[in-house]
């Protein structure tokens, strides 16, 4: 009973993540006859968008998700939110970029396109972004000696250091500078040689930043703030040896209070924080009785948790669903969606700017795609790479499910959406009842296998009609 | 003059679908378009209405260059065009065709008061008006497109061979329905292959042929030009 249960409440959940992304592949496919391929490549940008704002950029703006400055909940909605906005933005994008030129086009241009779009975005979350660096350099010169003590250093030149700033600052021993540059042949070698023989003008310091010297500099804190004339003295929170400070030369480093920028777009998978509390809200514990061979009976106590993200992944989605049929089937704009899905041309008669309308839909769906993308890493945590299969597979389920549903028809990518949901897992619910092993490897074999029915039996989709005409 | 049309040229890839086709269309009046099958009467109505851009010429309309004005911007200006086919939306209730033809508007007590109107002049509609738009007989998706136009209140209504495809009775109807709109002011400029008709009701007459305007005149005058009678009227 608690396996049946869990596997409704699975199916449910999944279901609702598919009919989300359904939503979008057959809103632009009502529109402009056009599978939009890169549109599972948007789920997959929602997701980042959502751990890059949770992790990385709202704490820089100081709204802390972890720190509990805000109530998770509300972080978790203003997450989603700007997520959908952003997808929305790049939705927008892909249509007045790749698409709007070939809207004329014949249809397979497009649908060329669209593959091509969908590489391009894979692509592009290869890579990965520092947008600030951590530490930005202030000044770099010459170290003349150690100070008075092991915790000063005498400068060679004046330096400032505000205060409410952390610093750094970085020896770089010229004995050192000469071996490195030396050993890969840099064209700065001459000169640092010279340098240390004759006592010649100080080289460029940009050799410093040449990571393939690999030098490796010792960092140390100054421990004040304030103006330091050339030959004072600043003190330092480690001690420091002779060696080091003759003949070095230094870089001053302010540092930012936070970690650097780096955008979570790229090949390494990401979590994302928690932005709900972990809470079960209902749980059942069922008890199986099972006869052993002996005449024994062993109880199994199975427990099924109903806990809040399932809720909230399933309240977000059908609150969404609903907006959208409200948007579509009660609102000026929601018609013009529907006469413009059935004769574009006729739809321009009646006024209706039909750009903007197709660009709406793309962002409506875009926003979809990033919500489900939220969702998906809410509840699988790990966020994989781009083109990992996972991804993969759920873009492609989802345009299965509109399909079965009947590509065009809103309410078929939900209907479609669930049932392929509730197929795969009760599939391997049920083979795993009839003491298959290993059932659950096949899911995805029970979602093409009814697309494969489908497509026999109903070719249109299960909501879907051919198209009647009467003139 | 509403809508002035000076020396069109358009082409469809290379074949030239009108040469230098110049029209007049005075307010208040009905002017129809003539021609024989190909001679480019859709085509001149569809460069009118910015469904198509002409290769070269100029299309005035209210005193205002439209000439590469986008269709859907025309319609809040005040010309609507009744597509050939009457371009219903299947899709859509009849109820929601109606309001799809007031999309531009935003008064609301005007777009009330044609809508009742446009009931009034086609009661057929107001039986329908839940129904599929998909599910009208050829003579009420007629009624429906016209209806539908109506609802922009326009200054020009465009009409694309409305009694195509009609039965006779309805075909009556459909060109008293096009002399009562334009009693109520309405400047109408109509395409027709049906001749007879659309010269009986018409103020002025351009007769196509082969993308070329051939003759024209006052619809009366031209129902008794010999040529026109040999070859539109049937003798």
């Amino acid at each position: 009973m608690a396996d049946f249960l869990q596997t409704l409440l699975n199916a449910v959940t999944i279901g609702s993540l598919l009919a989300l992304v359904a939503l979008g592949y057959t809103m632009v496919y009502g529109i402009l006859k056009l599978i939009n391929f890169a549109h599972s490549d948007v789920v997959v940008l929602g997701a980042w968008t959502s751990v890059t704002l949770a992790v990385v950029l709202l704490p820089r703006l100081g709204v802390g998700l972890e720190a509990g400055s805000i109530p998770p909940v509300w972080a978790g909605v203003l997450v989603l939110v700007l997520a959908m906005m952003i997808c929305g933005g790049v939705g927008f994008l892909i249509e007045r970029l790749a698409y709007k030129p070939i809207r004329k086009a014949p249809r397979l241009n497009a649908l060329i396109t669209a593959i091509g779009v969908s590489l391009l975005l894979q692509n592009v979350g290869q890579l990965q972004y520092t947008i600030i660096d951590n530490q930005s350099l202030e000044t770099s010169g010459l170290m003349q000696e150690r100070g008075t003590d092991a915790r000063t250093i005498r400068l060679a030149q004046a330096i400032e250091l505000e205060e409410g700033t952390q610093y750094a600052i970085r020896l770089y021993r010229i004995a050192d500078i000469v071996r490195a540059t030396e050993a890969i042949g840099h064209p700065e070698a001459e000169a640092w040689k010279r340098y240390v023989t004759e006592r010649s003008a100080l080289p460029s310091l940009g050799t410093l930043s040449d990571t393939r010297l690999r030098l490796s500099p010792r960092t140390i804190v100054p421990e004040v703030s304030g103006r330091f004339e050339a030959g004072s003295d600043i003190g330092i929170a480690q001690p420091i040896g002779r060696s080091e400070t003759r003949d070095a030369v230094f870089e001053l480093y302010a540092i930012s209070p936070h970690p650097p920028l780096k955008l979570p777009f790229g090949a390494m998978p990401q979590r994302i924080p928690e932005l709900l509390p972990q809470k079960t809200l209902v749980q059942h514990d069922f008890t199986t009785e099972i006869a052993q061979a002996d005449g024994s009976v062993v109880r199994i106590e199975k427990p099924l948790r109903i806990t809040l993200l399932d809720i909230v992944i399933v309240g977000t989605a059908v609150i969404l669903m609903l907006l959208l049929e409200l948007l579509v089937y009660r609102t000026k704009v929601g018609r013009a969606m529907r006469a413009l899905s059935y004769n574009m041309e006729t739809a321009q008669l009646m006024g209706i700017p039909v750009n903007r309308i197709v660009s709406l839909t793309f962002v409506i769906g875009a926003m979809l795609a990033a919500a489900a993308g939220f969702l998906y890493a809410l509840k699988y945590t790990q966020i994989q790479q781009p083109a990992h299969t996972t991804w993969v597979l759920l873009g492609l389920k989802a345009f299965v499910a509109a399909v079965v549903g009947g590509i065009g028809n809103l309410r078929g990518a939900v209907v479609g959406g669930f049932l392929i949901a509730f197929i795969e897992q009760f599939g391997a619910y049920l083979g795993q009842q009839a003491g298959w092993q290993n059932s659950s490897a096949y899911t995805d074999v029970f979602a093409f296998v009814l697309l494969i029915i489908v497509l026999l039996v109903r070719p249109a989709g299960l909501f879907g009609s051919a198209v009647r005409e009467k003139v | 003059m509403l809508l002035s049309v000076h020396d069109l040229d358009v082409h469809y890839g290379a074949i030239q679908a009108l040469s230098g086709v110049s029209l007049e269309v005075e307010a208040g009046q009905i002017v129809t378009l003539i021609g024989g099958n190909g001679a480019g009467k859709t085509t001149t109505l569809r460069a009118i209405s910015g469904m198509i851009r002409p290769t070269r010429g100029r299309v005035m309309f209210d005193g205002r260059e439209i000439t590469s004005t986008p269709a859907h911007a025309l319609v809040s200006r005040g010309l609507c065009h009744v597509p050939e086919g009457r371009g219903i939306f299947a899709n859509l209730s009849v109820s929601e065709n109606l309001d799809l033809g007031a999309y531009c508007r935003h008064d609301r007590l005007g777009i009330a008061e044609d809508r009742e109107r446009a009931l009034e002049l086609f009661p057929r509609l107001r039986e329908r008006l839940k129904q599929n738009a998909g599910t009208l007989s050829g003579g009420e998706q007629q009624m429906l497109a016209i209806g539908r136009a109506l609802l922009s209140r326009p200054r020009l209504l465009l009409l694309d061979e409305p009694s195509l495809g009609l039965a006779p009775q309805l075909v009556q109807l459909i060109f008293t329905i096009i002399r009562e709109i334009n009693g109520t002011g309405t400047t109408v400029l109509l395409v027709e292959q049906n001749a007879h008709m659309a010269l009986a009701v018409a103020h002025r007459a351009y007769v196509l042929q082969t993308g070329r305007v051939v003759k024209s005149g006052p619809a009366r005058q031209l129902l008794e030009d010999p040529d026109v009678k040999k070859a539109y009227l049937g003798g």
